[in-house]
């Protein structure tokens, strides 16, 4: 209940085609105090609550010291001290394992990782070291202060190496947990619930929304539970799953779909890993159909995680096949970014079809 | 009098030793083609670690230190020009410019051959230019367009040149460097003697996988040579804030190192060819080249966050390499200020036309995003939206 409270009482603010139109869905808000933020400015003051709750808690990563290439960590260093807010050398590899180390014995590591596309030097560490650690020592040991922050996802003209989805990798690890915000206000929350939780955490924030996401975001500590999906929007004839960015352009599809007389219903599963599979079933199971979208390309992304539970779940209940309107299986283009992506009409068009079956 | 004109215009960073061929100035020959030698000091000394420095004495000539200041004059040019290109958006993504590093790249091709290889990181387009890429097919990569070196699938990162062996531009930091020493491992089975320069940047410097690349190097003893391109500052932090020890050229630790004034073309030559010649008898050397980028580390970054504009200044007025070369033509009277400045304009106007031509050029086919992923014939399944209709397999 308190989640369906919650869902009503925001502004949003949301970015729609390149030249900059937007939607915005205003409704009541309750009596807490709230600021109108951007995402990352929302990310910040997460941190900032974070290391004032716990002083044995800290950031770490390339160029956070100055506030970070996205602006992330401005402040933090200033207020808290060099010797808990501080700058690492080019080395993911390293970072990782010395948040490792630093979680290992008790404290809070939330490290930085650049972009996405630069945390697979530090795969090794991540799945070898901080997924197995409490397992393979009987629990004696463990790093569940660990978190790793990582910008990830398209921005318009990042190309090769500053556009990647990594999610389908990380959810492959037993042992950490995959987490993606979609917008500031759950931003917030859920980084709370990632530096606190008591397990390793993957914390991907979607890129395109550090600015262009703006949302009325409670000023007090709080915090959003791990592994819940959201129904975001409720409808009948067919559900939609999504994470991260991909939710605006999936809920605009949702619209144009309502005007075709499709009622869409659409669930941000916010936990990748591990994931919320009764919310999504008892959706299916009254839809009957599903969708599922994300920027990494299609082959081996969580959407085939996804489809394959749903279908053990809810074989008798589809009506149709489960469509997925993810990247192309190509590395993510510099020049063809906007063919490479999944946009609203190829949602739109995969909506129909699905429910045209 | 040749001579007396010489103390008088040479300044405290140009100390001409001997000249082969003193010509009164009263015959002055078409500069263009005198190769005769010249030899030309260095300004700063060599720094050795556990090898023995190459001599300050270079050997060069009026036809290649002219060439040095066309090639770099084009660079700077080029590097200017995407720089205003990117702010009008014709160029997109990422561009990360090598101003104030042109003598790295010109030095080091004066001492070595397009058979030997050279990979660097992602600040390319001058390495490309100097491994005798075109300017048009530059600036058409850099805007993404078929006509580019990459055919427009690469960007501004990923510049390549396979007849000059350039194995490119590299957008994930220090990722090139196992990859160089695996270059230079091929090249030790084919007996060819050549070599492969791998350079890499300060911020790079710190990367396992350089230690990793250092080890199996110096432990089968490959021609491979690792420059680290030090310009002071990996995107906004100062090397003395992320090193240890910012002696990159010690760094190898059992792999002997040099350290050159990388602002200056000659040091550059001399030290490149020093390296090729010890590489082939003795295995790796670590050359660190002291050298500085005026613009930011790409076009998102102003630069002026880290680093004070005077220290920019400063060093465009002291360190320039154009400038230096530019003196050292003047005060050994191998052209005069005129013919330079008619060389700047001719310069300029290649890189204009090239601009005007690559924008010209269309962008890629649609069908381009699924090539190049696989071999021909192994084929590649794309699915449209419902995967029911579009399938686009590719043959």
């Amino acid at each position: 209940m308190a989640s369906l409270l919650g869902r009503f009482c925001r502004k949003l603010v949301v970015p729609g085609s390149a030249h900059g139109s937007r939607m915005v869905s205003t409704t009541s808000c309750d009596s807490e105090a709230v600021k109108s933020l951007n995402l990352y400015s929302a990310i910040n003051q997460a941190l900032h609550i974070a290391l004032e709750t716990d002083p044995r808690s800290y950031v770490f990563g390339e160029d956070v010291g100055f506030g970070g290439v996205f602006r992330c960590t401005t402040g933090l260093a200033e207020r808290f001290g060099k010797n808990r807010v501080f700058n690492t050398p080019l080395c993911e590899q390293g970072i990782v394992g010395f948040g490792i180390g630093l979680a290992a014995m008790g404290n809070r590591a939330v490290v930085e990782i650049q972009f996405a596309d630069y945390i697979y030097p530090a795969f090794d560490q991540i799945v070898n070291e901080a997924a197995k650690f409490r397992y393979r020592s009987g629990n004696q040991f463990n790093c569940g202060g660990l978190t790793i922050r990582a910008p990830y996802g398209a921005v318009g003209h990042g190309g090769h190496y500053h556009s990647q989805s990594p999610e389908a990798f990380f959810c492959h690890v037993p042992g950490i947990k995959v987490v993606i915000p979609r917008s500031p206000r759950e931003a917030k929350g859920l980084l709370l619930s990632s530096i606190r939780d008591p397990n390793p955490v993957v914390f991907f924030e979607p890129k395109w929304l550090y600015r262009q996401a703006v949302e009325e975001v409670p000023e007090h500590d709080y915090m959003i539970p791990l592994s819940q999906a959201e129904v975001i929007r409720e409808g009948s004839d067919i559900t939609l799953v999504g994470w991260g960015a991909q939710l605006t352009v999936m809920e605009q599809a949702c619209l144009d779909a309502e005007k075709e007389g499709i009622s869409c219903e659409l669930i941000d599963l916010k936990t990748l890993l591990p994931w919320d599979k009764e919310t999504v079933e008892a959706s299916v199971k009254k839809t009957g159909r599903l969708l599922i979208s994300h920027e990494a390309p299609i082959t081996g992304g969580f959407g085939a995680e996804i489809s394959a539970t749903i279908l053990e779940r809810c074989f008798l209940k589809l009506e149709a096949p489960v469509s997925r309107v993810c990247g192309l299986d190509t590395p993510f283009p510099l020049v063809f970014e906007p063919f490479y992506m999944p946009t609203k009409n190829k949602i739109l068009n995969a909506i129909k079809s699905t429910v045209n079956y | 009098m040749a001579l007396s004109r010489l103390s008088l215009r040479s300044n405290r960073f140009l100390r001409p030793s001997t000249t082969a061929a003193a010509l009164p100035s009263s015959i002055r020959r078409h500069v263009s083609t005198d190769t005769t030698p010249i030899t030309i000091e260095t300004a700063v000394p060599f720094e050795s670690h556990l090898c023995d420095a190459p001599s300050r004495s270079v050997e060069t000539s009026s036809a290649e230190i002219l060439s040095f200041f066309r090639d770099m004059a084009r660079m700077r040019r080029m590097e200017i020009a995407a720089d205003s290109l990117y702010k009008s958006k014709l160029i997109r993504g990422f561009c990360h410019l090598y101003d104030g590093q042109e003598a790295l790249a010109v030095g080091m091709e004066a001492a070595i051959t397009r058979k030997d290889a050279i990979i660097t990181s992602y600040r390319d387009h001058c390495t490309f230019l100097g491994r005798g890429g075109e300017l048009v097919d530059a600036f058409s990569e850099l805007m993404g367009r078929k006509r580019g070196c990459s055919n427009g699938k690469g960007g501004s990162m990923h510049f390549y040149k396979k007849d000059a062996c350039f194995y490119g531009g590299h957008g994930i930091v220090g990722a090139q460097i196992p990859l160089g020493c695996g270059l230079a491992f091929a090249q030790k089975y084919s007996k060819e003697e050549f070599v492969t320069f791998t350079l890499y940047g300060d911020g790079a410097a710190n990367q396992g996988q350089l230690f990793e690349a250092l080890n199996i190097a110096a432990l089968w003893d490959l021609p491979a040579i690792l420059v680290c391109e030090n310009n002071h500052y990996g995107m906004g932090t100062a090397t003395w804030r992320s090193a240890k020890s910012p002696a990159y050229f010690k760094r190898g630790d059992y792999v002997p190192g040099l350290k050159v004034d990388g602002m200056d073309a000659l040091a550059v030559k001399q030290a490149c060819k020093f390296a090729k010649e010890h590489a082939l008898k003795n295995g790796p050397i670590v050359l660190e080249m002291d050298t500085y980028r005026y613009h930011g580390h790409s076009m998102s970054d102003p630069g002026s966050t880290y680093r004070t504009r005077d220290e920019v200044s400063g060093v465009r007025q002291v360190r320039d390499p154009i400038e230096r070369v530019r003196k050292l033509l003047l005060s050994h009277d191998i052209a005069t200020e005129k013919e330079l400045k008619d060389m700047e304009k001719e310069v300029r106007k290649e890189v204009d036309d090239a601009v005007a031509q690559a924008k010209e050029s269309p962008v890629p086919e649609p069908s381009e995003l699924f090539t190049n992923m696989y071999v021909k014939d192994c084929g590649v399944e794309s699915f449209g939206a419902d995967r029911k209709e579009l399938k686009v397999t590719l043959t």
